[in-house]
């Protein structure tokens, strides 16, 4: 229950000077990477369940108020995002304690405050800060955490995010998130094209890689240090993958048609991909160490989108072989395909949640495109959004929200929605239209 | 003498509208904004198109009546929603295209597209389909399939912006270039 944390320098600010390509010169001339953009994404809380827990962010104490960060205001709005969550106004608070001995239960159960968070920031010898918090629950009047986290000056946002995981995972039992990122496109009409990353609050949004070309289907590898995309640079679609600390990038494939829909094995060593070399879209498998792809599929219908089953051992697809977009799954070992999904006329580019419970896809209804889920057991299937241009869903490692692309206001924006349909918010961008998210997995 | 002088433009016309087609995939930034994105792409086929066109009204304001003057065939062909079947319009302007590359055989392109509906990899795989519903068209009228390339852009570049009907209509297209 006691616990510390130090936040090592994973945050990587990336800097377009040192860049290492494996590719012919001409690609410098393409592809201008520059320092982080200023893209951000802000919040707006759509939709948030019945009866959101009262919780109480303290603003923090010590240095609090002396840094760039106000760490409360971040918590505060990680919970709220969450849904599950309704932060106590600041200007409702009767008082603002700063260690355990200043919470005074009646006063915050007047309020009708459920659970209180409260924090104090210190500056290191090295010029770094540690945060020491704690939470209280103030129906049982008991102290229920007790934590400290610390990190260098530059990550006073990753340490309001390790609070709020915490405060999160102690509250409901299930792992917080909120310290994890995504990887988006982001598209300035036909002219340029910029693969981002940012923390999935839509804060720090920083620059991978930009194109005058189209770039698509980014995938994040297992481990987060990876991503794979399908880039048109080369003039036609190829996959390349990046280590996201060095931005050093290979290209994986080289064929003619169709090369998309990278998709990384839940070990990290296959990717799973789409090819149309032999004729007509496959899905394939490539060994990365050893370079051998191997073909999955044979069909003379579109077989595109493959994703992993969580042990590996198969990959779900979308597939037209019965007329329709349909959600197919294939064993690897035995290549046996089997229809999984029949509702709808249009089921495609689903994903598996991490208990493998539940599919997640995009499923026409009425003409227009919604995220939906298909229990695995019983095959219901359940809409969970009303926009009706609405593609790519990304589950959160936690699973308990997804993320996806739509229009909003004409401009493609990202949403996300728990899986249960409780909860929704929206991430307008103020630039470009932003699509195509990939939620990272753990660090 | 016009018709001559017609002739030599048309030839121009085709010769800069190979070249457009063959330049299209390659970005050349010492032209300036020479870009290969699909608007500028689309734009400057039709310029490569209407160049012919354009020489042909102009030379008919001048010089009255032009007898030889060849139509301009379509090279844009549509198409339903998730369907790669080439309607009764497409088939006539390709079986023209395909006698045309025939008697003056030169590569060609044909870059396929979809709407925005639908899944991204999806459209990419259904503009591929389209594209080579076209080349097999082509190739089945006698032209040389090794003269064809085909290319998906899925739905990377609409030619028409918007999400109503009209625009998907358009965007769901086969470019031969």
């Amino acid at each position: 229950m006691f616990g510390q944390k130090t936040i090592k320098a994973k945050v990587f600010y990336l800097i377009g000077v040192n860049m290492q390509f494996r590719w012919c010169l001409l690609l410098c001339c393409w592809l201008g990477l520059s320092a982080a953009t200023h893209a951000e994404l802000t919040i707006e809380i759509t939709q948030g369940v019945d009866n959101p827990t009262s919780i109480a962010i303290v603003p923090v104490g010590g240095q609090g108020n002396a840094v760039g960060e106000d760490i409360s205001a971040i918590v505060a709005a990680d919970l709220r995002r969450s849904g599950q969550f309704r932060p106590v106004p600041r200007e409702d608070m009767l008082s603002l304690p700063r260690s355990a001995s200043e919470v005074y239960y009646r006063d915050w159960r007047i309020l009708g405050t459920e659970f209180l968070w409260l924090g104090n920031l210190l500056r290191d010898a090295g010029g770094g800060y540690t945060l020491n918090f704690e939470l209280f629950d103030i129906l049982s009047q008991k102290q229920v955490l007790k934590h400290q986290v610390s990190g260098g000056a530059d990550q006073l946002r990753d340490m309001a995010h390790f609070a709020s995981d915490m405060i999160y995972e102690t509250i409901t039992g299930i792992r917080g998130a909120f310290s994890t990122k995504m990887i988006y496109v982001e598209a300035f009409g036909n002219e340029k094209y910029r693969l981002m990353r940012a923390d999935v609050d839509g804060a720090r949004p920083t620059l991978l890689l930009e194109s005058k070309h189209p770039i698509m289907s980014p995938a994040w590898s297992p481990d987060g240090k990876s991503v794979a995309y399908v880039s048109f640079e080369t003039g036609r679609p190829a996959i390349f993958s990046q280590v996201l600390a060095t931005q050093e990038r290979r290209q994986m494939t080289n064929f003619k048609g169709l090369n998309g829909a990278p998709a990384w094995s839940p070990d990290g060593k296959k990717l799973a991909m789409v090819l149309s070399k032999d004729g007509n879209p496959e899905i394939y498998v490539l060994d990365i160490a050893s370079n051998r792809f191997t073909r999955v599929t044979r069909h003379f219908a579109i077989d595109t989108e493959p994703s992993w089953t969580k042990d590996g051992k198969g990959l779900i697809f979308t597939s037209d072989r019965g007329g329709k977009p349909q959600i197919y799954q294939v064993t690897l070992a035995s290549g046996r395909v089997e229809r999984l999904t029949f509702e709808g006329d249009y089921n495609a580019r689903a994903r598996l949640s991490a208990d493998g419970k539940t599919l997640v896809m995009v499923h026409r209804h009425n003409g227009l495109f919604h995220i939906a889920t298909q229990d695995m057991a019983s095959g219901d299937i359940r809409i969970l959004t009303e926009t009706h241009l609405d593609e790519s869903p990304t589950i959160a490692p936690n699973g308990a929200m997804l993320m996806y692309a739509t229009k909003f206001r004409s401009k493609g924006i990202l949403a996300a929605v728990s899986l249960d349909a409780g909860v929704k918010f929206r991430l307008p961008s103020k630039q470009g239209d932003v699509r195509e998210p990939s939620w990272s997995p753990y660090f | 003498m016009l018709s001559s002088a017609l002739k030599q433009s048309l030839g121009l016309a085709l010769v800069m509208a190979a070249l457009a087609g063959c330049t299209s995939t390659s970005t050349v930034d010492g032209t300036g904004n020479a870009g290969t994105t699909g608007a500028d792409t689309d734009t400057s086929t039709e310029s490569t198109v209407s160049t012919g066109s354009a020489g042909d009204s102009g030379l008919t304001t001048r010089g009255g009546q032009m007898e030889e003057s060849a139509p301009a065939i379509d090279t844009v062909f549509y198409f339903e929603f998730d369907k790669s079947l080439l309607n009764a319009q497409s088939r006539a302007a390709l079986t023209a295209h395909a006698a045309q590359l025939k008697s003056s055989p030169r590569s060609i392109r044909l870059e396929g597209h979809a709407d925005e509906r639908g899944t991204r990899e999806y459209n990419m795989a259904l503009g591929e389909r389209r594209a080579k519903s076209v080349r097999d068209f082509l190739v089945l009228q006698g032209v040389d399939s090794s003269m064809i390339e085909t290319i998906s852009y899925g739905e990377e570049y609409p030619a028409m912006r918007g999400s109503s009907e009209s625009s998907y209509a358009k965007n769901r297209r086969v470019e031969l270039k």
